[in-house]
């Protein structure tokens, strides 16, 4: 089969005409535990496309969170990176000293957290953290005052003013996430990474924050990594995704192509199983049987090996690299290099 | 008869202490569930869903008595609203509760042997060595699990010690708060897999709360939805599903939407959040989010409207 191709995973994403903002290449994280290493991600080779929206989606456990924390060095303490390079501009995200991760952290890459009750400061009010995060701009604090009050009345917050004297504590879950978005955009960082911004949220305020997002993106034309686990929010918000399961990537590509064709049997049965694109009522749901492999011992072979539908013997041999087929999406199986046929 | 009869439930919260509202001259207690009518009979499940705040919790702690509320809970034909504590314990035979947080509402010094046995302990009755095995195989775990602990097990294990302990008596009533709360996708569907399966077998009828109304759809068969404290859609599942009368519910049915790129929809976005129910809106309390509201739903307060099952709080419905 000619137009199939094994891509070495350096050349991840090249094919699709985006220029990288961020290039993450051969990327491992092991956990230290009292029970010896888990190697947390092995070999993410991903690369952020400037301006756009890359969702990073799996199941807990898969390590999207831990990649999404390594890439603005915010890892555990028992956490290490292995292996690999996170280039940003001239940087090396992967081996940085503290004073240049002080540099970058806030300015150049943000976040915004899960929980926004934890993640602000309960006892300053919103103006005061607020102008905390401008400790690096030199300009006076009535015009860091306005800054304030223009980003909290993008993020659509009434009466932004008044807010400012406001604490945490006196917002709703809605407006605590909105005001973390606010303080999150308010250095015009280059990369905004949320983690799961939403899952705390009512139904019907997730969809106004996933919509604040998307505007909020396109005028400030940065590029955001989102990390869900809900792949109708992923279909809605993102234009590329990252699929995770147990530390690994295991198909990539567009949004539009993964979604309407998952080529990887781990994509297709995440999208079974989601009562969402179930259309029909039914009393009987898909699942996906089996448990996620041991990662202190990760197997030889295929990642998804123990619950793929498709196994065959080469997949319990060889660790299957990208392959793509007429498509420009990427995907860790020997089903799309053609069936155990070797292609190397 | 109807297994379970519900008629104008109303639970009030106090907001102020007794001394401090006659001064400011205001009401110490505020309504958060208000005018609650359902029935649900035996083998049919039945779905409320809602928002957090919309009251759907406050329902359940009700329907076991863990929360004093006014109106009418009818239980096999007999009031049991004002039920003694005696009559509770032996109640709670037939009536059981899954909790929402599936680690927290299990001891933490207690074997997962013990923990599921510990209902048949309780209520006394005939027991045999090989309960702990028996009520572990119903849900589908391994029997080598009951010497572990709760928190050596995945949330997924969590749930299903939380459905063998809830089963134990066998229930004729189960009432499941947010029964997929914090699971992944696919262990989702075992669950409710799981739920559906042991009614099928056992006919026990289900309360499901939920704020999930997708999942819904594959459990129940008819739906209740709340906001504010309120019923605003009732009926059957299927028919609330393909035609949504009320504005509320036609938003939260479209807050899931589909991943595939081709069935994309856009979702309805509902201004502002939902109003604190100390300070309810006059005329239909969803008036000031409701993409579709016309002038006077700021003044008149929709009747419940609609025919046989199917009912609704609006006076415009789609």
């Amino acid at each position: 089969m000619s137009e199939q191709k094994l891509m070495h995973s350096s050349d991840a994403m090249r094919g699709d005409g985006h220029v990288p903002l961020m290039r993450i290449e051969e990327l491992s994280v092991d956990f230290s535990t009292a029970r010896g290493p888990i190697h947390a991600l092995r070999h993410i080779s991903l690369d952020v496309a400037a301006g756009r929206i890359l969702g990073l989606v799996g199941e807990s456990g898969c390590g999207k969170s831990s990649l999404a924390y390594s890439l603005i060095g915010l890892l555990a303490g028992n956490a290490r990176i292995t292996h690999g390079v996170i280039r940003l501009g001239d940087d090396d995200l992967a081996h940085l000293s503290a004073g240049r991760w002080r540099a970058l952290r806030g300015k150049r890459i943000a976040m915004i957290f899960q929980d926004p009750m934890t993640s602000l400061n309960p006892v300053r009010t919103i103006g005061q953290q607020m102008m905390d995060i401008q400790y690096r701009e030199r300009i006076t604090r009535a015009e860091k005052r306005k800054l304030a009050v223009d980003f909290l009345a993008q993020v659509r917050i009434p009466d932004p003013e008044a807010r400012l004297d406001s604490y945490p504590h006196e917002l709703s879950g809605g407006m605590r996430q909105r005001v973390c978005i606010a303080m999150a955009l308010l250095t015009r960082p280059d990369l905004l990474i949320a983690d799961e911004p939403t899952t705390a949220l009512d139904a019907t305020l997730e969809v106004q924050i996933i919509h604040l997002l998307r505007d909020l993106q396109q005028q400030f034309g940065c590029s955001v990594i989102f990390v869900s686990h809900h792949l109708g929010t992923v279909a809605e918000l993102c234009d590329d995704v990252a699929v995770m399961y147990a530390g690994e990537v295991v198909e990539q590509g567009s949004v539009d192509e993964i979604f309407r064709q998952p080529a990887h049997p781990y994509t297709q049965a995440l999208l079974e199983c989601d009562p969402g694109s179930i259309r029909e009522a039914t009393r009987i749901l898909p699942t996906i049987p089996g448990s996620l492999p041991d990662l202190r011992q990760v197997p030889s072979g295929c990642i998804f090996q123990d619950r793929c539908p498709h196994v065959f013997e080469r997949c319990r041999r060889e660790h299957p690299g990208f392959y793509s087929g007429e498509r420009t999406q990427l995907t860790r199986c020997y089903r799309v290099a053609g069936e155990g046929e070797m292609t190397s | 008869m109807s297994l379970l009869e519900v008629n104008h439930l109303e639970v009030r919260y106090r907001r102020l202490g007794r001394v401090k509202a006659a001064l400011r001259r205001e009401e110490a207690t505020f309504p958060a569930v208000v005018d609650v009518s359902f029935t649900l009979e035996a083998g049919r499940t039945l779905g409320i869903v809602g928002e957090s705040g919309s009251g759907k919790s406050t329902v359940a702690k009700s329907l076991i008595g863990l929360q004093p509320a006014r109106g009418s809970i009818r239980y096999g034909g007999r009031e049991i609203g004002s039920a003694s504590h005696s009559e509770w314990q032996r109640l709670r035979r037939e009536i059981s509760m899954m909790w929402q947080d599936p680690v927290g509402s299990l001891s933490p010094r207690l074997s997962i042997a013990s923990l599921v046995t510990e209902p048949l302990k309780i209520q006394g009755g005939k027991r045999s060595p090989d309960d702990a095995d028996r009520l572990l195989s119903m849900v589908g775990l391994s029997t080598d699990l009951g010497s572990r602990y709760p928190h050596q097990l995945s949330g997924g294990q969590a749930r299903r010690v939380g459905v063998a302990r809830a089963l134990a008596l066998d229930p004729k009533l189960l009432i499941a708060d947010e029964p997929t709360a914090g699971l992944d996708m696919s262990v989702q569907g075992e669950i409710l897999n799981l739920l559906n399966e042991i009614q099928s077998r056992t006919g026990v009828a289900i309360l499901v709360i939920t704020h999930n109304l997708n999942l819904v759809r594959h459990v129940t068969d008819e739906v209740a939805v709340m906001y504010l404290g309120r019923f605003v859609e009732q009926g059957p599942t299927d028919a609330i599903f393909r035609h949504p009368r009320h504005p509320y519910t036609e938003a939260l049915l479209s807050a899931n939407p589909s991943p595939n790129p081709d069935e994309r929809h856009g979702r309805i976005e509902l201004s502002g959040e939902m109003p604190s129910p100390f300070w309810r809106p006059a005329g239909c309390e969803f008036h000031g989010r409701c993409p579709h509201a016309r002038p006077d739903c700021a003044d008149i307060v929709p009747d419940w409207a609609g025919e046989g099952e199917r009912g609704y709080a609006c006076r415009y419905p789609l």
